[in-house]
């Protein structure tokens, strides 16, 4: 069973309008976005720098957990997981 | 005559259009709403420019895109046009300029980012590659980080010498190649860091702004963190040109892209003053090299004045006679169609102006 990953209206265009992505990735957090990179490699770049890491101001949520609260991309991702981008109340 | 020119701010890219040779405009946008546009360029070589644009999501990161329909339409490469080489552990925060290279070199784009590095393209700015060995640079860990960060915001390719290329730096100071980017060398003899303990380094000055001369390609001004400059020498010494202006602060500096000797300052009251000096909207102008200064008011508001304006928030067009432009961090740009004698209102009300570039299009 694929991940579904929950895309920010926001973002959208970078996954052709979809708001969700049945992404077959399931592992870590760190799975599931290089899928991403390899299929939508500029909605990915919107998530996380060149080095890998989530964008300050971008939320990740696992089944609706804060990664950064947890373990960061090492965050296991299971069959059938909600993967959910959400960006931070940030700016002015 | 048709002008465009394009305005970045802090929310977006806008674009004012000029079919009437600069009396009227029509101002769009914004386009990349929510980004903070720090960097516009318009590479004349093609026979429809190319307008690019560095623009910076504070949620999403940065980023370049392009167009080659003046604006109508923007492309962005599905991988990153611009990205730092894994090795390096560094990743781009901005990009603070975009600087066609010599004609020579016809799809020669260089970008300055922050972290301080410079990238060289020659698709047009659809991708670039870091310039290793200037990353490299024994320097490079003693660089420090101005307010607005760590970037290399000036890049001044040799109009006709594809081996030479100047680059400038906040609290890092200028350096320049003289070899095609196989070495760089620190050209700060003369800037003063009075906010160092050794006043004279080698490096480490508090450059603001850089501008090469029209005539003589050996010639540059420099705005400084206090001083304004000039080298008649490649970048090897500089000597003060700030006797004449009200201030030596500020963050522009623009040269007239055919008259030699004629630039353009903004200057502010000081450091911990950031205003206009006397609280005036006021340009100077030098039509000597820095010699003697002129300031230039007709047309610009005459009541108190705070705004300041930002280092790449002043250019020229490429016109005859030439346009000079400028934008504030309140919002307005103004437009002068007679190389600053005269000025008008091009729009006002915009967010904070960062960046400026205009051409006949």
């Amino acid at each position: 069973m694929p991940v579904t990953l929950l895309v920010p209206g926001v973002l959208r265009g970078e996954a052709g309008g979809a708001p969700r992505l049945n992404i077959d990735a399931a592992g870590t957090l760190r799975d599931v976005l290089d899928e991403v990179g390899r299929q939508w490699p500029r909605l990915e770049r919107r998530i996380r720098d060149e080095q890998g890491a989530v964008r300050r101001f971008v939320n990740v949520y696992v089944d609706g957990e804060d990664c950064r609260l947890g373990a960061g991309l090492d965050t296991p991702v299971r069959d059938g997981s909600e993967v959910q981008v959400l960006p931070s109340v940030a700016g002015g | 005559m048709g002008v465009l020119l394009a305005i970045g701010t802090e929310k977006g890219l806008y674009l004012a259009r000029s079919e009437d040779d600069r009396k009227s405009w029509e101002v769009s946008g914004p386009l990349f709403p929510m980004t903070g546009v720090y960097a516009v360029g318009i590479d004349r070589r093609p026979v429809t420019p190319r307008l690019l644009a560095g623009v910076t999501s504070s949620h999403f990161g940065p980023s370049v895109a392009t167009s080659d329909d003046l604006g109508g339409s923007w492309r962005e490469p599905e991988r990153a046009p611009l990205a730092f080489p894994e090795a390096t552990g560094a990743s781009l925060k901005r990009v603070w300029q975009l600087a066609p290279g010599p004609d020579s070199q016809p799809g020669r784009i260089y970008a300055g980012t922050e972290p301080s590095a410079l990238f060289v393209s020659d698709d047009g700015g659809e991708t670039f590659e870091m310039v290793r060995s200037l990353w490299d640079h024994p320097h490079r860990e003693k660089w420090g980080a101005g307010f607005g960060g760590q970037a290399i915001h000036t890049v001044l390719p040799h109009p006709a010498d594809t081996s030479s290329v100047l680059v400038a730096m906040s609290t890092g100071g200028v350096y320049r190649t003289a070899d095609a980017g196989a070495s760089w060398t620190a050209n700060n003899t003369g800037i003063k860091a009075y906010f160092l303990p050794d006043p004279w380094p080698e490096f480490g000055q508090c450059v603001h702004k850089v501008a090469r001369d029209a005539g003589d390609p050996d010639r540059f001004y420099a705005q400084n963190h206090h001083g304004v400059y000039r080298s008649d020498d490649a970048g090897a010494t500089w000597q003060s040109i700030a006797e004449g202006l009200p201030s030596d602060f500020g963050f522009a500096m623009v040269a007239h892209p055919r008259r030699p000797g004629v630039i353009y300052n903004f200057p502010l009251t000081a450091d911990a003053r950031r205003y206009p000096t006397g609280e005036r909207c006021q340009v100077f102008r030098s039509q000597d090299a820095g010699a003697t200064w002129e300031p230039l008011t007709d047309g610009l508001p005459s009541e108190p004045f705070y705004p300041a304006v930002l280092r790449d928030a002043m250019c020229a067009d490429d016109a005859e006679p030439t346009g000079v432009y400028f934008g504030t961090r309140s919002g307005e740009v103004y437009a002068s169609r007679d190389e600053g004698d005269s000025w008008a209102l091009v729009a006002g009300h915009l967010p904070d102006v960062l960046s400026v570039r205009a051409a006949v299009v």
